[in-house]
């Protein structure tokens, strides 16, 4: 009689990966803003439960409005990152637009208008020169910017200084055009109560604008590409070049744009102003999930870090905490930050 | 570039030329502020024969600061009267400023003006200066021991003085919880001036500080807001610089509070704010005093050998300012010399 051999039995078959589900929950952890929505929210308990002025509207409203002063530069510093480059100049550009609008409006005695027209100009020059230099000569994007950084803060004292004989721009609450632009930039209004300035507004729906590219245009593929691996963009046919020359300018705008809040909502600018600002934006780019390597991140994520920052900058106000620990806290929660960012993510990508 | 954008931006050029041209305002700017000084801005007073001599003025200036605008503006009078060169250097970092003085005696100079905001990091290097020969007067601040450090002479406000005569009027005008705004960290001349308020209120009121970053004036707007918001029972709050306490009346307005707000030293704009009533009262040590008598006792001592105040602080304030006797200053602020 034949012995019959049974065919061994195959294992049953292992689920392609590639075409797995993933839960709701794990792809929602895995977004970029993920870890920082919960340190957002980490933190915002922390203060609502340890100061009571915290609590109510109007100290929401003045902690929204610190958030957005830098928030609005940090959105598009991390649409820069994203893309791959660093700008150290974007702290004192804004102080160099809000002068050139003060000083040119000052000394021409022309409608204020006409100086936020040149300061423009003037903003979009300094990004097309740093994007054209990065690009041109390879040098990395932080030593270039870090050089403007250092030209841009000596022009701002230099001429201010030259140009007025003070280290301050001069009153412009005079000129025409001054009220006009003031409600454009620098108005606040009131809702249920509270008084909420309008670059809050402001700050929203320029967030909402630089998701919509980052998601939904083929710009914002290109950003992520440009900032993924250069040279594959490049092969594949995206303008890398234009790309980033682009982003920088798009920096100059925003510097642009909050120059003029500064400027009609102090009248004076002081010519130091901005020095330092720029890690401030870098941070909150961080905190919000930007790599620093480029090519993954998110704006909104950069918005919660710009909200976590104004949070704590000013929790510790409201706890009636000493001063000094300000600095402390904000190096400890940027590592915090991208500890939580780094394991929330491993996780959910692990979580197949 | 392809010809069509080149010619693009030509236009975009020449259409926004004549718009710049054309869009002059008819209020305000330039014009307006020279029509209103009528001519003069600066107190001239002649040209001396003496031989040219060269003063180093290092001070601890934050670049941005008006309030150093006016020492600058008396230093540079009292060296055009006195055939002098002014080198003025500055900067807030109190090991840096030590660095500084020491640029100058290596440049041996004739004479060095000094504030000294931090005695520890600061006096050596000034007792190197005289050392080294060259006359050091002392201003601003470090009024409590410029004697050791060297200086021939001070020029300036003893900031506890004037913190308790601030203090004092404080009481008189029934504040009972005074907010003391300090725009920088580690300076003795503000912690001195605010710790001269408390003494001056004494048991009527109580004294809170709080630190606000004063080259940011965003910071600033929020900081103050968040500190008068938090703290309902704020009824006064007094500002240690112009700029500061420019912002602290938006501040005040923000937080919906009452408090009245006070200001030590003054600039341009912050004479109109008394004038108007937003500030109450103004304390003036005369920077463009200080400034002007730093140099020129320096030019005394080089050209007579003369020295002024015979060891003793020269005072150069506390005056106040306030809305009785406002108008007389508001010429000379407007020149940025008050």
């Amino acid at each position: 009689m034949a012995q019959t051999t049974e065919a061994p039995v195959a294992p049953p078959p292992r689920a392609d990966e590639r075409v797995g589900q993933k839960s709701t929950l794990a792809r929602l952890f895995a977004r970029p803003e993920a870890g920082a929505i919960a340190g957002a929210i980490v933190i915002y308990l922390f203060f609502f439960i340890i100061a009571p002025p915290f609590r109510n509207a109007s100290s929401f409203s003045t902690t929204l409005y610190v958030t957005s002063t830098y928030g609005l530069m940090a959105t598009p510093v991390a649409l820069l990152m994203i893309g791959g480059e660093f700008d150290l100049s974007a702290g004192v550009a804004v102080t160099s637009s809000a002068l050139c609008a003060s000083l040119f409006s000052y000394e021409f005695t022309t409608n204020a208008w006409v100086g936020v027209v040149v300061a423009l100009a003037l903003s979009l020059l300094i990004g097309f020169i740093n994007g054209w230099v990065v690009v041109k000569t390879g040098i990395p994007s932080f030593l270039v910017t870090l050089g403007m950084f250092f030209m841009l803060q000596g022009l701002n004292l230099a001429l201010t200084q030259t140009i007025t004989n003070q280290v301050a721009s001069p009153d412009i609450s005079t000129l025409q055009g001054f009220g006009s632009a003031q409600k454009v930039f620098a108005s606040s209004f009131t809702i249920g109560g509270v008084n909420v300035r309008i670059t809050v507004v402001y700050w929203i729906v320029w967030v909402i604008i630089a998701t919509w590219i980052l998601l939904r245009t083929r710009v914002g593929n290109w950003i992520f590409a440009v900032g993924g691996s250069a040279p594959s963009a490049r092969a594949v046919g995206v303008p890398v070049a234009k790309m980033k020359i682009g982003l920088f300018m798009a920096v100059g705008f925003m510097a642009w744009f909050t120059g003029m809040h500064t400027l009609f909502q102090f009248n004076t600018i002081q010519s130091g102003q901005g020095v330092g600002n720029e890690f401030v934006y870098i941070i909150a780019a961080v905190v919000g999930g930007c790599l620093l390597t480029g090519g993954y991140g998110s704006a909104v994520g950069a918005a919660i870090g710009a909200l976590i920052f104004g949070m704590v900058n000013q929790g510790i106000v409201y706890a009636g905490w000493n001063p000094y620990w300000f600095t402390f806290f904000v190096g400890a929660l940027l590592l915090g930050a991208i500890l939580l960012n780094t394991y929330i993510r491993r996780r959910a990508e692990a979580s197949v | 570039m392809p010809r069509s954008r080149r010619r693009a931006i030509g236009i975009a050029l020449f259409m926004i030329l004549p718009l710049v041209l054309a869009a002059c305002s008819a209020t305000g700017g330039k014009k307006a502020a020279q029509a209103a000084q009528g001519g003069g801005t600066s107190v001239a007073a002649g040209h001396a024969n003496t031989q040219r001599y060269t003063i180093a003025m290092i001070t601890h200036a934050a670049p941005g600061d008006t309030f150093w605008d006016i020492i600058r503006h008396g230093a540079l009078a009292a060296a055009a009267k006195d055939n002098i060169t002014l080198k003025y250097s500055s900067d807030p970092d109190p090991t840096k400023q030590a660095a500084l003085i020491q640029d100058a005696i290596n440049s041996k100079v004739n004479g060095i003006a000094v504030t000294d905001p931090n005695p520890a990091a600061i006096c050596p290097t000034i007792q190197k200066a005289v050392q080294a020969g060259i006359p050091v007067v002392m201003f601003n601040a470090g009024v409590n021991n410029w004697q050791q450090c060297g200086g021939m002479s001070y020029f300036g406000q003893d900031e506890s003085i004037a913190g308790l005569a601030a203090g004092k009027r404080l009481a008189q005008a029934g504040a009972k919880h005074v907010l003391c705004v300090l725009q920088a960290t580690g300076q003795v001349q503000l912690e001195a001036r605010c710790a001269g308020v408390a003494k001056g209120l004494g048991s009527e009121g109580t004294m809170t500080k709080v630190y606000v970053n004063g080259t940011d004036n965003s910071a600033m707007l929020s900081s103050m807001t968040a500190k008068l918001t938090q703290d309902k029972s704020i009824d006064a709050v007094i500002t240690l610089g112009a700029p500061v306490a420019l912002v602290a009346i938006q501040a005040i307005s923000s937080a919906n509070s009452t408090a009245k707000l006070y200001t030590f030293d003054t600039n341009a704009a912050l004479i109109a704010k008394i004038k108007s009533g937003a500030v109450q009262w103004a304390v003036d040590q005369q920077p463009y005093l200080q400034g002007y008598l730093s140099v020129d006792s320096l030019w005394l001592y080089l050209t007579n050998g003369n020295i002024i105040g015979g060891g003793v602080t020269v005072l150069t304030g506390p005056a106040f300012i306030d809305a009785s006797n406002v108008a007389k200053v508001s010429q000379y602020a407007l020149a940025g010399n008050r």
